[in-house]
């Protein structure tokens, strides 16, 4: 017994970075999360910013080599817009004219982290006239020209602060209710109990139409963004609090928390400092598990329409654009379907890493020590 | 060891009733009732170990429970000499119950649920001292250590999880949180159960020379009998919620008065391979708790049972020396005490 002490935090930990996918899952979130913090200022362009001109572009190709084929600084050539035989507008570049990269340009202003106002961006060709051909377009563009690499960089900041948002929101219910249901029992039980099977028999995807139906168009993102928030929120803390009630019901019987009522402890106490950190891995692995459930209820209400709308934009809302027209979208512009891709990835991630926790906490775990 | 029967009264528990009900239907309405305990009357000495003794399911937990009122009775009264004055606490609030907490602590049966595994040692012991505001962190620190120390264990470990350590040392740590308020009173509720048979002794010599150094009373709850034995001043016998026999240990050993006391000392195992031993088997199993007999509630199993047995509830009384029996027959049956089914070869 020499080895110094250990916490049970240190052997999850431990536990978990011995599970690959689930590290990987944990890389791929801490990467996203960073990128969209940092959207603004990762993006060439502001996500709002329409170039009419360059409407549905292609994702600009990167060239490392110059037309004699000769190693360069990575550029990009002038995109040149003209009719194809069927009067449809396509895109050529013009391998005239060179746009070198360049890096800390300056571009559309904006906020750093919703605060600093500036305009350096991380990279882009320095061109500020929004005709000119040298723009950097990583995953194309959409309907009215606005970048989609910018876009989908400001739909992840969206996208992944919903779940977590969201989260908080109910597990604060969930612990709240489930931890007098199960704590306190008897009438209060019984009463919380009957209204979550009434939450839980909602019709929840109707519920969302007709509330996408009465609602008024003119709403400000901002208010809508936390209109999601609740709704997802209020739906979703049912069987969350059903599970931890158990789990109250359990802990309050186990003999430390009898010894804590002995010592006299108030609930309080007892509560929050002997049952709820007994129920910490099971609201970690719920959390985690549940973050990709609520990012992809976010992608189908954007999706539907009612949800985040133009100009500000989420993962769901930019594959929105597959109902405004026809299947051509997705034959001729197919990198519209890119914010999907990173649906899918986070919703992935969130899944290995949920994985990875879950077996990290479980005390049983045979892999573990 | 030796009590005196003039010694100063501690605890006074008298007709102690904890029913559990039985709920059923939609609506819940109660149907029956779980007569756990079902009227329990005893005293406890200052500084003397009273055994409470009985077969799983009897109610002794539930007893020992009450009395910290970590369940509220049904009805009866709990008397707590606090300094020679009687506090009822059966009938006193919780936060009326708080400051008399300091005086009476409890010692859990499983080492392993009876510490809260995200705390540390340190944390856990010193949780008394917190909840009743006693002391400065230093200075719980430093009674920590001290606690540490008197049961044993190395004042270095209070960093440590609970996860690090075996059974035995679990329930030190146990029994140094139950110190740590310098309660009168502690309620050993089956501390040695879980443990083996090595670790066993050791628990309980810690507990016979706490006892010495800090004079505590111990309500001493045990299915053991040889263990009730060894460290009980008295003994007191349950069963099927109710007190059947209650006298000096060696008293109720020798010379057991109800034949449920008789039934349980021939199950006492003797350390000799070559001795044969007469078992009193009882016929049947405990009747349920929701519905016991009628009568003298052990008069389906008593060997000795006659007419009046199933009509009436024979009294627990003093049948002389402080020997309690709750027995129709208690002066006129010749029952065996231990020596003598011994003696059977």
């Amino acid at each position: 017994m020499t080895e110094r002490p250990v916490s049970q935090g240190q052997l999850i930990w431990r536990r978990f970075r011995r599970h690959k996918l689930g590290t990987l899952g944990g890389i791929i979130i801490a990467t996203l999360m960073v990128l969209t913090l940092f959207a603004h200022f990762i993006s060439p362009y502001d996500y709002a910013t329409q170039r009419r001109r360059f409407a549905f572009a292609p994702p600009t190709k990167i060239h490392f080599f110059d037309k004699d084929g000769r190693l360069s600084w990575p550029f990009v050539y002038g995109i040149q817009r003209e009719r194809d035989p069927r009067g449809r507008w396509i895109y050529r570049e013009n391998t005239d004219q060179v746009y070198p990269i360049k890096f800390f340009v300056k571009g559309d202003p904006y906020k750093l982290f919703w605060l600093i106002p500036t305009d350096i961006h991380l990279f882009g060709t320095g061109e500020r006239d929004p005709n000119s051909p040298g723009q950097i377009f990583l995953f194309g563009t959409d309907d009215v020209g606005r970048d989609l690499f910018s876009r989908t960089l400001i739909g992840g900041w969206v996208s992944l602060s919903i779940g977590p948002l969201a989260l908080a929101i109910s597990l604060t219910l969930a612990i709240f209710f489930g931890g007098i249901s199960g704590y306190f029992g008897g009438g209060w039980d019984n009463f919380i109990q009957r209204m979550i099977e009434v939450l839980n028999s909602f019709p929840g995807l109707p519920l969302l139409l007709a509330l996408a139906a009465i609602l008024p168009p003119g709403l400000s993102p901002a208010v809508s963004f936390v209109l999601i928030i609740m709704i997802l929120s209020l739906l979703g803390w049912g069987s969350t609090a059903r599970t931890l009630r158990g789990l109250f019901l359990v802990l309050r019987e186990q003999e430390f928390a009898l010894a804590a009522k002995a010592m006299g402890a108030s609930h309080a106490r007892i509560i929050f400092k002997h049952l709820l950190p007994n129920t910490l891995s099971y609201i970690i692995v719920s959390a985690t598990l549940g973050i990709p459930g609520l990012i992809l209820a976010e992608a189908s209400l954007s999706f539907l329409g009612f949800g985040i709308r133009d100009p500000m934009t989420s993962w769901g809302q930019l594959l929105n654009q597959f109902t405004d027209s026809t299947i051509t979208n997705l034959t001729y512009h197919p990198w519209l379907m890119i914010p999907g891709f990173f649906i899918i990835v986070a919703v992935l991630a969130f899944n290995f890493m949920g994985d990875a926790l879950r077996d990290a906490t479980d005390p049983f775990s045979v892999q573990g020590r | 060891m030796a009590t005196s029967q003039t010694g100063k009264m501690l605890l006074e528990v008298k007709d102690l009733k904890k029913y559990f009900p039985v709920r059923r239907g939609v609506f819940r309405r109660v149907v029956a009732h779980v007569k756990a305990v079902d009227g329990v009357s005893f005293f406890i000495r200052e500084g003397e170990t009273l055994g409470l003794v009985g077969e799983s399911g009897c109610g002794k937990t539930t007893v020992g429970r009450t009395i910290l009122r970590l369940l509220d009775p049904t009805s009866g009264s709990i008397l707590f000499y606090n300094n020679g004055t009687p506090i009822d606490i059966a009938k006193l609030s919780q936060r009326a119950m708080k400051p008399l907490r300091r005086q009476m602590q409890i010692i859990f049966q499983d080492p392993y649920s009876s510490l809260n595994p995200r705390m540390t040692i340190g944390d856990i012991i010193g949780e008394p001292l917190v909840v009743h505001r006693i002391g400065t962190p230093a200075e719980r620190e430093a009674r920590v250590k001290e606690l540490l120390e008197a049961v044993g264990l190395n004042p270095q470990y209070m960093k440590r999880y609970p996860h690090e350590f075996s059974g035995g040392q679990r329930q030190r740590i146990g029994i140094a949180r139950a110190l740590a308020l310098g309660p009168k009173l502690i309620i050993c509720d089956e501390p040695v159960s879980a443990l083996d048979v090595s670790i066993q002794a050791q628990v309980l010599n810690l507990l016979e020379d706490l006892q010495k150094e800090f004079g505590l009373t111990y309500l001493f709850i045990a299915h053991d009998l040889s263990v009730v034995r060894h460290i009980s001043d008295r003994v007191a016998v349950m069963y099927l919620g109710k007190i059947v026999e209650m006298a000096e240990t060696e008293e109720l050993f020798q010379n057991p008065k109800h034949p449920y006391t008789e039934a349980l000392l021939s199950a006492v195992p003797v350390p000799d391979p070559d001795y044969q031993r007469e078992r009193i088997i009882l016929k049947g199993d405990v009747p349920s708790p929701v519905n016991p007999p009628s009568g003298c509630y052990f008069h389906p199993r008593c060997p000795y049972m006659q007419p009046i047995c199933k009509e009436q509830e024979p009294a627990f009384v003093d049948i002389g020396g402080e020997h309690f029996v709750s027995c129709h027959f208690a002066q006129t049956l010749k029952l065996r005490g231990v020596a003598e089914i011994a003696e059977r070869r």
